[in-house]
């Protein structure tokens, strides 16, 4: 009964918790500008299945894409077995489904422990990627400190987990020989490997393992839960409405300001007597904080794993340029924060004497972006840093005046010769008299 | 050379198949010239009923966009598509990616809707119709030939497979670098970036790429951009390859193997 008692507050504790944070997540997302989003249902939907639930820009790279997909479907079928977990938590219950499901029982934990396994193996793999082989794209500058150990913390803790379960899977096939409590559940291939480790012990001590396994493990997944919440691992719930809000015209086109739309009309005598005044409100031109980007370019910053598959691509980047797409995602993820929990304590959010711009995102990094869209491609849940670095251009070019002098130049010349370079309009046809 | 202006066949009360934008490279800079002619000779060659807008043309307004300037990129659109209504253009060639993007995805919002085709596309079919037949190959049969992927005709639009079925009417051997077609390394000069200088790096992108190119062996590396055409030839030169290392863009090489030059 105290058993009961305690899974109950551990379970409860742990769902207010991360009530707490995606309530918490929500506000800051919505610190963003509304965008309608609802065209193109059944083309979302295909994203969504393809790019999120089946992995498919992932598999460019088939190594780490492989072991990824035992991860994520050991994600996916290894939480089925919680499920189990929060009833025999619950109900005093021990293994309630392995009666009723007989032989199928058998055959779905032996898929949990292969799988388990697996996903052992990948994060050592994933491990040894990060830490000895020292991957580039896990090792730039741009993940220095806490990006790093996050991703370590991570790796970790599943590898942890997953010992818990084959522990607790190994002591429980002993015990049932032992104890009637202990309901069969028929040969498990991979934990019978331990078997010799624990075949010789006392039953008191067999039982105190197999608590303390279950209890570390369904702890260890409940907090894991919660921390992810709090870390770059979002993406396993994140990508999934980031494929299906993500853009779908030719990724070179760029969003229209029909706030400028009208300006210039009426500045050209074009504007439509008898439109009605649009709705837009004019707040700035472009993107100096979090709250001028739209809501799903803050959502596609909770997306990101930092996976580095963008910044290995840039060109910029690659040629030691201080542009790296995945730190503009970062760095709008840590701004979103900030003012989230300045929020929070009734501090002053947004007016904190800082900005997005400038305090997070240098213009030596913005400026540098070709526009290549090779980030964009890159990335294996859709997110799209080259949407934020331009709307922060647009900020400097229209409401700092701020563009590069050369730029400047070359709006100049485009005003007064209609060509970004300095020639005569009158020598536009010269060509066609030259030989 | 026979460069009808929309005016001119206007005059007559005519209007053309399709409208040839030039682009300000291909107007302005002597090397995108060579480009700009070589295609025009293809096309009085097919007989295609063609006409470019001359003086009335101006900048897509694409630099001053992606450099942030939307008032100066919404005027430049506005006062183009005020002059390509005003003819009634439907359909639209263009040997620049950029102003392809642009007048093809950027322009209708703006009220500008037109067919816009990027030259590379319009010489497959060319090929394809059999309007343009390159028996034997010509001069480039057997030569090794790389392709630099634009950005913004291939991310960007998705349109990789039609330079590369120009190239292939050559007959010619086409390489391809390791960095090519979805993950085509961008030559430098995107985003506006031609015209201002790189921020501070280790390399400058357009050499990273021209060492690529010229690993391949080619002795032709083939663009579909003028900006790509200039970085890619700086690279060369920076290289001091020049001399066995020729650039050249598409229509060029289809020009050249006609013996249209």
């Amino acid at each position: 009964m105290i058993q009961q008692i305690l899974f109950f507050i551990v379970l409860a504790g742990a769902g207010y918790l991360i009530a707490k944070r995606v309530g918490f997540i929500r506000s800051t997302i919505s610190l963003g500008k509304k965008a309608e989003i609802n065209d193109c249902k059944d083309e979302r939907l295909r994203n969504v299945l393809l790019v999120a639930f089946g992995q498919k820009k992932m598999f460019k790279k088939f190594v780490p894409a492989f072991l990824h997909l035992f991860v994520y479907v050991g994600f996916l079928v290894i939480n089925l077995e919680v499920l189990e977990f929060i009833i025999d938590g619950l109900a005093g219950t021990h293994r309630i489904f392995a009666p009723n499901l007989g032989g199928f029982y058998t055959a779905l934990m032996n898929m949990f422990e292969f799988l388990a396994v697996a996903v052992l193996l990948a994060c050592v793999v994933f491990l040894i990627r990060r830490n000895i082989l020292r991957t580039k794209r896990l090792n730039l500058p741009d993940l220095a400190k806490w990006p790093r150990m996050d991703a370590n913390i991570i790796l970790f803790t599943e590898i942890i987990l997953m010992i818990a379960i084959l522990t607790m899977n190994a002591t429980d096939q002993v015990l049932q020989s032992r104890n009637d409590h202990y309901t069969p559940t028929g040969s498990l291939f991979f934990s019978s490997f331990l078997l010799p480790l624990f075949q010789n012990m006392e039953t008191g001590v067999l039982i105190i393992i197999e608590r303390f396994a279950w209890w570390f493990h369904i702890i260890g997944i409940l907090a894991f839960a919660v921390y992810v919440t709090y870390s770059k691992h979002l993406h396993i719930f994140l990508a999934f409405p980031n494929t299906y809000f993500a853009k779908l015209e030719p990724k070179g086109k760029m969003t229209n300001m029909p706030v400028v739309t009208n300006e210039v009309k009426s500045m050209l005598g074009l504007a439509d007597a008898n439109a009605t005044p649009t709705t837009v409100e004019p707040g700035r031109f472009g993107a100096k904080d979090v709250n001028d980007l739209t809501w799903n370019n803050l959502m596609a910053a909770y997306s990101c794993t930092e996976c580095g598959r963008c910044t290995e691509q840039c060109p910029a980047n690659i040629t030691g340029k201080k542009l790296s797409p995945r730190k503009i995602m970062m760095d709008t993820r840590d701004r979103m924060e900030d003012v989230g929990k300045s929020l929070q304590k009734g501090g002053p959010g947004l007016n904190d004497g800082k900005t997005l711009l400038n305090d997070y995102i240098t213009k030596e990094e913005i400026n540098a972006c070709t526009s290549c869209n090779a980030c964009v491609e890159a990335c294996p849940v859709l997110i799209n840093p080259l949407e934020i670095i331009l709307e922060l251009r647009r900020y400097v070019a229209m409401e700092e005046s701020g563009a590069p002098p050369s730029w400047n130049s070359m709006f100049q010349n485009i005003e007064t010769s209609f060509a970004p370079w300095k020639f005569s309009p009158s020598d536009r046809f010269n060509w066609s008299k030259e030989s | 050379m026979n460069v009808p202006t929309v005016a001119d066949l206007a005059a007559k009360g005519e209007s053309p198949e399709i409208l040839f934008w030039v682009g300000c490279a291909g107007s302005y800079d002597d090397r995108y010239k060579r480009v700009t002619k070589a295609f025009v000779k293809i096309l009085n060659a097919v007989n295609i009923k063609f006409a470019v807008l001359g003086t009335e043309e101006s900048c897509t307004g694409d630099p001053a966009r992606r450099a942030g300037n939307e008032f100066l990129f919404q005027m430049q659109a506005m006062s183009n598509i005020q002059v390509l209504n005003g003819y009634g253009i439907r359909k639209i060639v263009t040997a620049c990616p950029h102003c392809f993007n642009t007048i093809k995805n950027e322009y209708a919002e703006l009220g500008g809707n037109y067919e816009v085709i990027h030259h590379s596309a319009f010489l497959q079919q060319l090929i394809n119709e059999g309007k343009i037949k390159l028996e034997g190959g010509g001069s480039f049969k057997g030569k090794k030939i790389t392709y630099h992927d634009s950005c913004f005709l291939g991310r960007a639009n998705n349109i990789y497979e039609a330079p590369r079925a120009v190239l292939e009417a050559l007959d010619a051997d086409l390489v391809e670098m390791k960095r090519c077609r979805t993950t085509g390394l961008c030559c430098g000069a995107g985003g506006a970036q031609m015209f201002k200088d790189a921020e501070k790096g280790k390399k400058e992108i357009n050499i990273e790429r021209t060492e690529e190119a010229l690993a391949t062996g080619a002795s032709t590396i083939a663009v579909a951009c003028p900006f790509c055409m200039t970085m890619m030839s700086d690279g060369v030169k920076n290289k001091e390859r020049e001399s066995d290392v020729k650039v050249k863009d598409l229509a060029e090489l289809i020009a050249e193997a006609k013996g249209l030059n």
